[in-house]
């Protein structure tokens, strides 16, 4: 019995605590939804395979706390002596493999169209540097570095941090929605990855090779990102923001020579 | 140990340091691994206390980046290569000649080498904390070009897994050698004990990859001071192609890992449920299936490289295939305790704990796997939480499983239950307060090896970092209860466990110097 209680005690010490930051909802601790179709896609694929999960989880974690429960020594119950069973053996290999091809095989159109990169009407070159990131808007002149805008004494801890700490840049990376761009990555020195979460976007910026991917965003926003490939001493301070626009503002900010001029694209952003 | 000393000529053997410096014989060399496992358990549990200090609030408070690069880069390597493969070595040595009712190790002299060079190969790589551009802060998965930045540390690193491979090359030579020449007759492979199942396919796994690795590092290493460009673009190299190699490597080292604990837990289940294993000759097919598959899943690891489309669906379903043979052992051993009588000695809570939370592992693992979604997870902390489940709740809890487990046969006294109950329920609430919240915080966006963060992901990582410390300092209960057992305590009796089968428990507790010297009857 003792066990029993302990596990249980245990358990709703740890929930009991994993709950005390309240304002952290559960939909700041999931995978973000997303503002595309395909990360729409991909928060279904990862909720389907966490609920496959979870509902094998109870029946193997529930058929074993039951036994615990029930066929202990202290009861007085005797030993049954049986070791095997083709038919049981069988039946527990066959149905995973079942459930796991029964997820193959939405992950995979996914995954199709995630790699599908034609037609694209917008095509973006960055480049990582050790520690910043290089957007280069192919066929204009639009160039421009982008990197880490908090404040050293807000890292150091002499100042307040602001809402945004480590994750606001000088110049954001400006994108039309609604239409398909083609971003072109490759590194200047060392591996970098760039990510943002909300376009479930993630590549590796790998130095003498370019990697593609395409996006399409559904809504205008403020997203932010970073890079995820250990890239050396300032690895956790290289952010990626994106300003996502509707087309004819994209349009005047790119005539304007990706120069900022209005106080809602301030140049550092905050 | 009090040792009993009679028997025969051959047990005679110098004492004091030379005792250990000279010895040939598998117990002193199986204790010898596991103290050198144990010392360095806490060496790496130090670095991952500065890493959770450091991270307990966001801004920069205790060390540098580039310290904070190399103490995640250095946990890393002493927990895989001093912690956890060490134990299992050590673990091996001791109980696998008496399991198959051998004398002793196959290869006795080479057994002495083997465990000798691990600390040559350990103060290299530690030296390099003191070195000029600091300790490797690279990864411990070395990639480059960003490995190759690192200062003159490099080439110790290097040399360091080096010698780290020989010594595990030979090791595993050893036990299959002993294996499959040292068993008693009738002693048929189908009737070794899971843990000799587990270890043999271990083995061969080992003598498999470890030469991949120390061909990939050497490439490194003439990348770096020779001039070759075997990963460098401008030469005509390929920087991607070192995580080919690397994880060619690295997926069956994560189960050289694991399987071994297969094996413990193998073994203890059965003993407190009193009742045969369920299985058995599935779970040895399980354990071949699994590392057969380890060989065609490394890409896995770089689903993000940019590889083509037939690559990254390949390696997806080559991954979740391996939920099966996986999922067929956690059956059985439930299978195993159903109707059972049950009693919950710290083994068995132990081994419990393990098939719960290796089991929360495994499906973050088949998460894992599918790739779209994989490209949210990859390079985050729900990655860190995954496979630190399998590590520290898996491995690490199996090797504790197993020393509680045997402890009474090794030292001939029990150790004090209670105290074993109240590490097991510690370490178990610290894992899961470590561990736990890195599932949030990796799905809500915060990258891994990062000494600083945006303030969304505060609270979880100090609980996280409270976590770290309490699963620390619950770890000085099992070094004191260690040395309890051995000074003393209630005798054991040869059996130890109820429920125990196994030639282990024929011998008396602690057993002769020489195993059997004269081959034990098999049933
Ligand atoms: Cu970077």
């Amino acid at each position: 019995m003792n066990f029993l209680n302990l596990k249980k005690v245990s358990l709703l010490i740890a929930l009991g605590l994993l709950s005390l930051p309240a304002h952290a909802g559960w939909l700041d601790l999931n995978m973000p939804k997303g503002v595309t179709d395909i990360s729409n896609e991909v928060y279904g694929l990862h909720m389907l395979i966490l609920y496959i999960c979870i509902v094998i989880g109870v029946l193997v974690f529930g058929a074993m706390f039951w036994s615990i429960l029930k066929h202990r020594k202290s009861r007085g119950v005797t030993p049954a002596t049986f070791h095997e069973s083709t038919k049981l053996e069988f039946l527990w290999t066959i149905v995973p493999f079942a459930i796991l091809i029964g997820m193959a095989v939405p992950a995979t159109k996914t995954l199709i169209k995630m790699y599908d990169t034609s037609d694209s009407e917008i095509h973006i070159k960055i480049t990582g540097y050790q520690w910043l990131w290089q957007y280069e808007y192919l066929n204009t002149d639009v160039s421009f570095y982008s990197k880490l805008s908090t404040p050293y004494k807000e890292i150091y801890n002499q100042k307040e941090k602001n809402i945004n700490y480590l994750q606001e840049v000088d110049r954001k990376l400006v994108l039309p929605i609604n239409k398909k761009i083609r971003f072109l990555l490759t590194s200047n020195d060392v591996l970098h990855a760039w990510w943002v979460p909300d376009l479930a976007l993630k590549k590796d910026a790998i130095p003498g090779f370019i990697n593609e991917m395409a996006v399409v965003i559904k809504e205008p926003g403020i997203y932010r990102g970073r890079c995820a490939e250990l890239c050396g001493r300032h690895h956790g301070f290289m952010p990626i923001v994106i300003e996502a626009v509707e087309q004819d503002e994209y349009d005047q900010w790119l005539a304007n020579g990706g120069k900022v001029e209005s106080t809602d694209l301030a140049s550092t952003e905050k | 140990m009090s040792t009993v000393v009679k028997d025969t000529h051959h047990d005679e053997h110098p004492s004091g340091i030379m005792r250990w410096l000279t010895t040939t014989n598998h117990k002193d060399i199986g204790s010898l691994y596991l103290w050198f496992s144990l010392i360095m358990f806490f060496i790496g549990g130090l670095m991952a206390l500065v890493i959770r200090s450091e991270l307990f609030q966001p801004g920069l408070q205790f060390v540098d980046p580039q310290f904070f690069n190399s103490m995640t880069t250095m946990h890393a390597l002493v927990m895989i290569f001093g912690v956890v493969m060490p134990a299992f070595t050590g673990l091996a040595n001791w109980m696998i000649p008496i399991m198959i009712g051998g004398p002793d190790m196959a290869l006795p002299r080479m057994n002495n080498y083997s465990f000798w060079i691990m600390p040559f190969a350990f103060s290299m790589l530690l030296s390099t904390l003191f070195m000029d551009g600091g300790a490797p802060a690279g990864g411990w998965t070395l990639y480059p070009p960003l490995s190759l930045q690192t200062g003159d540390a490099f080439p110790f690193l290097i040399f360091a897994i080096h010698f780290m491979g020989l010594s595990s090359i030979m090791g595993a030579i050893n036990i299959v050698a002993t294996i499959l020449n040292m068993r008693a007759p009738g002693m048929t492979l189908m009737k070794m004990p899971l843990f000799v199942w587990t270890w043999l396919i271990t083995a061969f796994l080992l003598i498999a990859v470890m030469p991949v690795l120390a061909g990939g590092v050497t490439m490194l290493l003439t990348d770096k001071f020779f001039g070759t460009s075997f990963f460098n673009a401008a030469g005509g190299g390929d920087p991607v192609m070192f995580q080919h190699i690397f994880w060619f490597f690295g997926h069956p080292e994560v189960y050289i890992l694991i399987l071994p604990s297969f094996g413990v837990v193998s073994a203890i289940i059965p003993t407190f449920a009193r009742k045969p294993l369920f299985g058995y000759s599935s779970m040895v097919y399980a354990t071949a299936s699994i590392a057969f598959l380890s060989f065609i899943v490394w890409a896995h690891h770089m689903f993000t490289v940019g590889m083509p489309l037939a690559g990254e669906v390949f390696f997806m379903l080559a991954t979740m295939l391996i939920a099966v043979p996986t999922g067929v052992k956690v059956f059985n051993w439930v299978t195993t305790m159903w109707r059972g009588a049950m009693t919950f000695e710290t083994p068995m809570l132990f081994a419990i704990g393990f098939i719960v939370m290796f089991t929360i592992g495994g499906f973050s693992g088949l998460m894992l796997a599918i790739t779209p979604a994989d490209f949210q997870y990859h390079d985050t902390y729900f990655v860190v939480a995954h496979f630190h489940y399998v590590l520290v709740p898996g491995s690490v809890f199996a090797i504790m499983a197993a020393v509680y487990f045997w402890l009474p046969k090794w030292t001939g006294n029990m150790y004090p239950e209670t105290l074993g109950k109240v590490h097991f329920w510690l370490s178990t609430f610290f894992v899961n307060l470590t561990f736990f919240p890195m599932h949030f915080v990796g799905l809500a966006g915060m990258p891994r090896r990062i000494p600083d963060y945006s303030l969304q992901f505060a609270d979880y990582n100090m609980i996280a970092s409270i976590g770290a410390f309490g699963f620390g300092f619950a770890q000085l209960i099992f070094v004191y209860l260690i040395f309890k057992t051995i000074r003393g305590g209630e005798k054991a009796t040869d059996e130890v466990w109820e429920g125990a089968e196994g030639l282990e428990w024929t011998l008396s507790s602690p057993p002769p110097y020489h195993s059997f010297n004269t081959p034990p009857v098999i049933k």
